[in-house]
């Protein structure tokens, strides 16, 4: 951010990249722009090759063919320390921060201040510096403070300003705001907004379309490895870049087919844990969605883990089809015939080092058992069928679930869930961070499923998911009900309202 | 059909179980180039036999290993049920069969308190295993007070050195304990959860598996084949001994390891940690076979594990 950059030439130009890795062309051809002081997003599916694109740039792959222009010199990048160096950083979506130590150490990792001689760091000079950049940011802490104890939006705050600090002139976002609160991702933006001013240029991806044409100055499209087109993003509707994500037009994103709603099969009554939420009381009924909205923080997250087991209840009662049931490990709430979709797929949902088989049958092992032994014939057959009819692409459900996609991910949790039909299935955050695609799929899945009579819990911070896929909505703020609305004329806003 | 057979030479090639079944071959094929006696009916036999102690332990240790977790006393426990075993049979020269028995259940319980001290104080498995493995040395050199149990029980020098079907007893012992751990770990919902609490515990305890007992249990197998292996080796060596055994848990970690077990958990098979515990026999055997001295023989055994696992990562990193 030293010398102001000439904002008429690009800083970074690519022409005609391309990459392919063993049976998979990855990226064709690609050219890209990206001048000092703007905003430019690059959006498209999974798959459509824009992480390919961003680690060519970081170096940690190498293109095929092409040329990659920066500060108007032909170069090569060779690996993320020489990118780091160039002046290009990245904020990865799994941040890299260390906790156990302090948010000073994390910034100067690698590039500490020598005192007499580069065996001692300056520990004092540090301090200070980091100090000041906190305070240039108004973030709340002191340099000394360790890591783990930030939030994971401030852990991304101080990844932006590490890069900030290592003269980044062009920082990479790979979707900052999905685990990010409105508040939250409101803060950053106001980050990303001093950042351009100073002359860095961002390079943001983001799932979230409404947040791309809010924030960007140029949005680029990018399907099936190719490039599809850049447009300002001032004269662009949130329609037209669908459009040109998918080739295709899709006329609805939320299917929500009205079915018949039977009688309550679930109930809680003043359920309460002790310091994380208290007084909570609903019910859902058959072929019902209920959406749990509200802040990232507010509570749901924590009230359904502890219905389903995962967490214990400090008190109250919970009811299914009318009888009160005890639930003190997930296995109580799975012999119940209560599902549970994490919105943690890697942490709670997925064993990801095996296949999708055995993590579709792990809660059900006891269905396949016959004389002691696994009927693994059986169990096959049976997670074949329901890995098919939530049409997870795979050659084999032999494959392991770390190589799917994030979309297919999302689709194994929901089919590990749902192999058993059960009664009362609870969501969390059902299509974060998946593509559009699949999207719709997983929405048309939840109406398949509500309208065979099964009660749906699901918790979004997705407004236009809330707002389109549920059939009532109760909103949560600082571990309470905040209100309670009837799925029909009300906004966005009404909610936000409620919740904040 | 000739692309359905291009398709299962293709998986073969690049299953872990390939690399292994290949290495295994090419290293005899080289000891039997090496030595004229390699390769006879007579010391194959041997190789089997003498693996057959640190099989066992490695059978059991695999359990443990695929939890994330490592079993550090299995060596502590050899001597714990050679002296308990002992002293009972020596006592008792007819009681072969009550001894064995006394010597396995005291390492089952030893494992029991394993695996309890990682479930109920969460200490991590390295710790407690590490803490019994002093203590079981202790209980092992109080116990005896230090001297062996000399055993002249011929039912007893049986399980060591009898043959049946010309196989000698430890092997069917061995062979027996690969099938029952074999088919627990790949054919029952238990083998199911001990792969999947060493992938991600959370993730299992979410789909309704008991974590704790999953962990306790894999202690308490892991103790259980200890003393197995203790009683076997009591009886080849026709004593009790309080001393012996140290270190044995190094070999059947690094046998797990050869076979592609992975110490952060998740992965490993049964069949894997065979072909580690038969590699490594074989290397030892072959070396014997050569005349290099055991302190060579501890270089090379080193650099073979490495390498092994240097193997591994490389074809991860490439599939």
């Amino acid at each position: 951010m030293t010398t102001p950059e000439d904002t008429t030439q690009p800083i970074l130009s690519l022409r005609g990249i391309s990459k392919s890795f063993p049976g998979v062309r990855a990226l064709t051809n690609i050219d890209l722009d990206i001048y000092p002081a703007e905003v430019h997003s690059l959006v498209g599916e999974n798959g459509a090759g824009k992480s390919t694109l961003m680690k060519i740039i970081q170096g940690i792959h190498q293109k095929d063919e092409g040329q990659i222009i920066y500060r108007s010199e032909d170069i090569s990048i060779n690996s993320p320390s020489e990118a780091i160096k160039l002046g290009i950083s990245m904020i990865h979506q799994e941040l890299n921060s260390i906790p156990e130590m302090s948010i000073s150490d994390n910034i100067f990792i690698g590039r500490e201040l020598s005192l007499m001689t580069d065996f001692f760091f300056n520990q004092q000079e540090q301090l200070r510096q980091s100090q000041a950049l906190l305070d240039k940011f108004s973030l709340p802490y002191k340099a000394t403070e360790k890591i783990k104890h930030l939030s994971v939006a401030h852990r991304q705050m101080i990844e932006i300003i590490k890069a900030v600090f290592q003269q980044a002139k062009v920082i990479i976002m790979d979707e900052p705001t999905s685990s990010l609160s409105e508040e939250e991702s409101q803060q950053l933006f106001k980050i990303i907004a001093e950042l351009k001013a100073a002359g860095v240029a961002i390079i943001y991806i983001s799932h979230r379309l409404e947040e791309v044409l809010e924030l960007s100055d140029r949005v680029s499209i990018l399907r099936d490895g190719e490039y599809v087109g850049t447009r300002t993003a001032k004269n662009l509707t949130r329609d037209e870049l669908v459009n040109m994500m998918v080739g295709r037009t899709i006329s609805q994103l939320f299917p929500k087919r009205q079915v018949a709603i039977g009688e309550p099969i679930f109930e809680v009554k003043n359920l309460c844990r002790t310091g994380v939420f208290s007084d909570i009381s609903f019910s859902v009924r058959a072929g019902e969605i209920l959406g749990i909205a509200g802040l990232v923080g507010a509570g749901r997250s924590e009230i359904v883990q502890s219905i389903f087991g995962l967490d214990p209840l400090t008190s109250g009662t919970i009811l299914l089809n009318g009888k009160e049931i005890k639930i003190r490990h997930p296995q109580d709430a799975i012999q119940h015939n209560i599902a549970f979709a994490s919105e943690d797929r890697k942490g709670i949902g997925l064993v990801m080092g095996r296949s999708i088989r055995e993590n579709i049958s792990l809660p059900h092992l006891a269905d396949f058992t016959r004389h002691y032994f696994l009927d693994q014939h059986y169990e096959k057959e049976e997670t074949r069928r329901i890995s098919e009819r939530l049409k997870v692409k795979t050659p084999s459900i032999n494959q392991k679930v770390e190589n799917l996609s994030g979309g297919n991910q999302q689709k194994v949790v929901l089919s590990k869930g749902l192999l058993k039909e059960p009664t009362l299935l609870i969501i969390d955050e059902p299509t974060r961070g998946i593509d559009i695609g699949a999207k719709s799929e997983i929405h048309s899945i939840m109406c398949d499923l509500a309208e065979k009579g099964m009660g749906i819990i699901m918790i979004s911070s997705e407004m236009p998911e809330i707002l389109g896929m549920s059939d009532r909505i109760i909103v949560i703020g600082g571990g309470r009900i905040r209100g309670e609305f009837t799925n029909a004329n009300i906004t966005q806003e009404d909610i936000l309202h409620c919740a904040i | 059909m000739n692309s359905l057979l291009k398709k299962h030479k293709y998986n073969f090639l690049k299953s872990q179980n390939a690399g292994l079944i290949i290495f295994l071959l090419v290293l005899m094929l080289l000891l039997s180039f090496l030595s004229s006696s390699f390769f006879t009916a007579n010391n194959l036999t041997n190789v089997i036999r003498q693996v057959s102690i640190n099989g066992i332990l490695a059978l059991g240790m695999t359990f443990v290993i695929i939890t994330g977790s490592i079993d550090l006393s299995v060596g502590s426990l050899v001597a714990v049920s050679g002296v308990i075993s002992g002293s009972i049979i020596y006592a008792h020269p007819d009681a072969v069969f009550t001894g064995m028995i006394f010597g396995i259940l005291a390492c089952s319980a030893l494992g029991f308190i394993n695996g309890f001290l990682v479930v109920k104080f969460n200490i991590p498995g390295f710790i407690s295993t590490l803490a019994m493995l002093t203590i079981a040395r202790g209980f092992a050199l109080a116990y005896a007070d230090g001297r062996p149990y000399v055993l002249s029980s011929k039912a007893f020098k049986f399980i060591g050195h009898g043959y049946f079907l010309k196989i000698p007893i430890p092997v069917w012992f061995l062979i027996a304990s690969i099938i029952v751990t074999g088919i627990i770990l790949s054919k029952t919902k238990f083998g199911r959860h001990v792969y999947a609490v060493g992938g991600n515990a959370l993730a299992a305890r979410a789909s309704g598996v008991r974590v704790g007992a999953v962990q306790l249990w894999v202690f308490i197998i892991s103790g259980t084949l200890a003393g197995l292996s203790g009683v076997i080796l009591a009886s080849r060596i026709g004593s009790g001994q309080p001393a012996i055994g140290t270190s044995y848990e190094m070999d059947a970690i690094a046998s797990c390891v050869i076979g592609g077990a992975s110490l952060a958990g998740g992965s490993g098979s049964i069949f894997g940690t065979v072909m580690g515990f038969i590699i490594m026999g074989i290397i030892n055997n072959g070396l014997n076979l050569m005349n290099v001295s055991s302190y060579y023989q501890l270089i090379v055994k080193g650099a073979i594990i490495a390498l092994a696992v240097i193997l591994d990562q490389a074809k991860k990193k490439k599939v």
